[in-house]
């Protein structure tokens, strides 16, 4: 693992416009990727991650502003490149997998085209050799028949599929950094198998940094090396992997976990998180956005949070820590 | 108790050109009893949502039965059936959340839709029963006004289901509903569930990929590969204890965050077969599945009772 990580997302804030005021969305949000890591973002539905990766790629819708903050990749901060030399870097250097796989294919074209398509455009491949490297593609994510599901359209292939050619694409030209947005949401668990362990073969072989949003903590525990915690467009806790799992420090951290189906017996068991995440349009957000649903609340919850270092890898946004 | 679904060798096949039929559903049979809560599950792309389409009528069957108390809606056509009376006793979770709602509709809109259209509502009554559906999915009534692309993945989510159980049905098929939702809401929808089929006696049918859910939430379990049901059983017995070498390759997939329990995993090697013109005399397992001897590459294994209440589709199980 190198000293410099091969992200450094730092201070980042972003706010919506909307018809009933500002949203915002992300608050001073930061967290590293090493080289060849692979990093969890983990929280609620409507936490900011998929915000956070959108602008770390530069295409927040336009309602949407950074506010503040930097994403430091190959000595470059992307939050002040030019939309053409993101361009430039998207798709070659950055690769991004998203949430919705479908709407992200062009539906009327083949997809071992469009495999090949960027193949092509970010020199991964020349325009013979392309469709061969497409069906070798779609067989390394476990694709049947891929000889011939090359000829598939989007519609003609299930959920999971399109979501396998989607993360196929991403990986096409072997990123430096891949943020995958719920990659495997709609894949069984041996599929998601194979493809957490290609997620990790890149890593391992090309270096390549990789985000992972996801809601499933097992999983996360069980192929990423570190967790980012957000809540309500804050960072509240990063640690590695095993070790949030076993010592959660920020409250919220150890509510998602009692929220997680694991070996538990019944749903009664398991509890959700009182509350929701405050109306993020509010001018007068407290200064620790969980407080309002916190248990371990005291008085000095009100001043601006800490950020405490519980060891050199796992740090914590909160006054009363577990 | 008479099933309230019952499908009889229900099969979809694709033409995918030059002749070659792509088997999606292949002689599937199985029934849902009023107030049971049936899960599906199975490798991506096996069937599963082509199976829920079919029950749906949204595609047509190739061939096959699909009985809603008593009544035969297999030889309805598709697009019949929108304008049907029973169109309002099965109702859909969509996978994809954000495609199958209307991107010029609110959140509001979206809700209020199928009970203006299935239940004559209007007016007060809409606007309220809109804002209890909103409750009972945990979605903030704040975000009712929001459009589709100004709503979060697991927002979207909420509006599908709230739109699903809008009209009371009486058969709820849900295709990986909470598949984006964090683990927090997961557990309000799960316990919401779970309520609504003791208090209206809903029945469902559950598609997922997690089967820690699964596991909870279900009283029997369908496992699909390559279009064929290949186990069957209570949900408790079939984790405990699989009978067929797909589920227990799926079982031990299981993410553990602890890694003492990921010891002895079974993973897949092989190619997985092509759904397009199997072979009717090889089992759709051959090739990953671990044992695959001589036999299993000249007789096609069926589904048969394999201990009471336990069916498998393998000559070993
Ligand atoms: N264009 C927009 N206008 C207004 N608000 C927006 C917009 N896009 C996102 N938001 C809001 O920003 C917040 C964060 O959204 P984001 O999509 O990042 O959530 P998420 O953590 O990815 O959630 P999920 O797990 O459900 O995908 C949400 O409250 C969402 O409603
Ligand atoms: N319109 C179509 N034309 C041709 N093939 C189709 C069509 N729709 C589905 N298929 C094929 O049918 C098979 C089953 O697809 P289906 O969507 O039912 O799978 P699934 O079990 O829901 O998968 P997932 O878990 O990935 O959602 C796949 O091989 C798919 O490519
Ligand atoms: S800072 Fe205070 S209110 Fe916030 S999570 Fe920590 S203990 Fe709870
Ligand atoms: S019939 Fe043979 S190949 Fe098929 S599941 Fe059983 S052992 Fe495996
Ligand atoms: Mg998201
Ligand atoms: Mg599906």
């Amino acid at each position: 693992m190198t000293a410099v990580p091969a992200l450094a997302v730092e201070d980042l804030s972003v706010e919506f416009r909307t018809r009933s005021g500002i949203v915002k969305v992300l608050d001073h949000v930061g967290f590293s990727v090493d080289k060849g890591e692979t990093v969890a973002l983990v929280g609620e539905s409507g936490s900011g991650k998929s915000v956070t990766a959108f602008a770390v790629m530069g295409i927040l819708d336009p309602a949407g502003k950074v506010t503040s903050g930097r994403a430091l990749f190959g000595g470059a901060d992307l939050l002040a490149l030019s939309e053409r030399d993101l361009a430039e870097q998207r798709g070659r250097e950055l690769s991004m997998i998203f949430q919705n796989p479908r709407t992200a294919l062009n539906p009327i074209r083949k997809v071992g085209q469009q495999i090949a398509d960027v193949l092509v455009r970010h020199g991964g491949a020349t325009r013979s050799d392309a469709p061969r490297a497409a069906v070798e593609m779609l067989k390394r994510v476990r694709i049947p028949d891929p000889e011939r599901r090359v000829e598939a359209y989007p519609f003609e292939l299930s959920g999971g599929m399109c979501q396998r050619i989607m993360i196929a694409i991403a990986l096409a030209c072997r990123p430096a950094l891949l943020i995958a947005d719920e990659p495997t949401t709609g894949l069984d668990v041996t599929t998601q198998a194979v493809i957490m362990d290609l997620i990790g073969e890149l890593a391992h072989e090309s270096g390549m940094a990789t985000i992972f949003i996801t809601h499933d903590l097992a999983l996360a525990a069980e192929y990423c090396d570190r967790i980012v915690v957000m809540h309500a467009g804050h960072v509240v806790e990063a640690a590695p992997a095993r070790e949030l799992f076993a010592h959660p420090r920020h409250p919220y951290s150890a509510k998602l976990l009692a929220a997680t189906p694991g070996e538990t017996v019944s749903l009664a068991e398991l509890a959700s998180i009182p509350g929701g995440l405050p109306d993020l349009r509010r001018p007068d957000l407290p200064a620790c956005r969980y407080s309002g649903r916190c248990e371990r609340r005291i008085d000095d919850c009100t001043k601006p949070l800490p950020h405490r270092v519980v060891d050199e890898r796992h740090v914590v946004s909160c006054w009363n820590p577990l | 108790m008479t099933a309230l679904l019952d499908i009889a060798e229900l099969a979809k096949r694709f033409d995918v050109g030059n002749k070659r039929l792509l088997h999606a559903v292949d002689e599937v049979t199985f029934t849902i009893g009023r107030g049971e809560t049936v899960g599906l599950v199975g490798e991506s792309g096996c069937g599963k949502s082509t199976l829920v389409r079919l029950i749906n009528r949204l595609l047509d069957p190739t061939s096959g039965s699909i009985r809603l108390a008593g009544t035969e809606l297999a030889d309805m056509r598709a697009r019949a059936f929108a304008g049907n009376p029973n169109r309002a006793r099965i109702q859909m979770v969509f996978q994809d959340a954000g495609d199958s709602l209307n991107p010029r509709y609110t959140a509001a809109d979206a809700i209020a839709d199928p009970i203006r259209r299935l239940k004559k509502m209007s007016g007060a009554a809409l606007k309220s029963r809109v804002e209890a559906l909103a409750d009972m999915t945990g979605l903030p009534r704040e975000l009712l006004t929001r459009f589709p692309h100004q709503l979060s993945g697991g927002q979207k989510a909420r509006v599908g289901i709230a739109r699903a159980i809008a009209v009371e049905p009486e058969l709820l098929i849900l295709d990986e509903p909470t598949a984006a939702l964090d683990v927090s809401v997961q557990v309000v929808i799960l316990k919401l569930l779970q309520q609504l089929k003791h208090e209206l006696g809903m029945s469902y049918l559950f598609v997922s990929h997690d089967l820690n859910v699964v596991r909870l939430l279900c009283d029997r379990v369908l496992v699909m590969y390559l279009g064929k049901i290949v186990e069957s059983g209570p949900a408790a017995e079939l984790f405990a204890d699989p009978k067929h070498p797909y589920t227990r390759a799926l079982i031990s997939a299981i993410p553990q965050a602890d890694p003492d329990k990921r010891v002895g995993r079974l993973r897949l090697g092989g190619e997985p077969r092509s759904p397009i013109d199997p072979d009717p005399t090889v089992c759709r397992f051959y090739g990953r599945c671990p044992r695959g001897e001589p036999r299993c590459s000249a007789e096609m294994p069926v589904l048969r009772t394999v201990a009471p209440a336990r069916q498998a589709a393998c000559h070993f199980a």
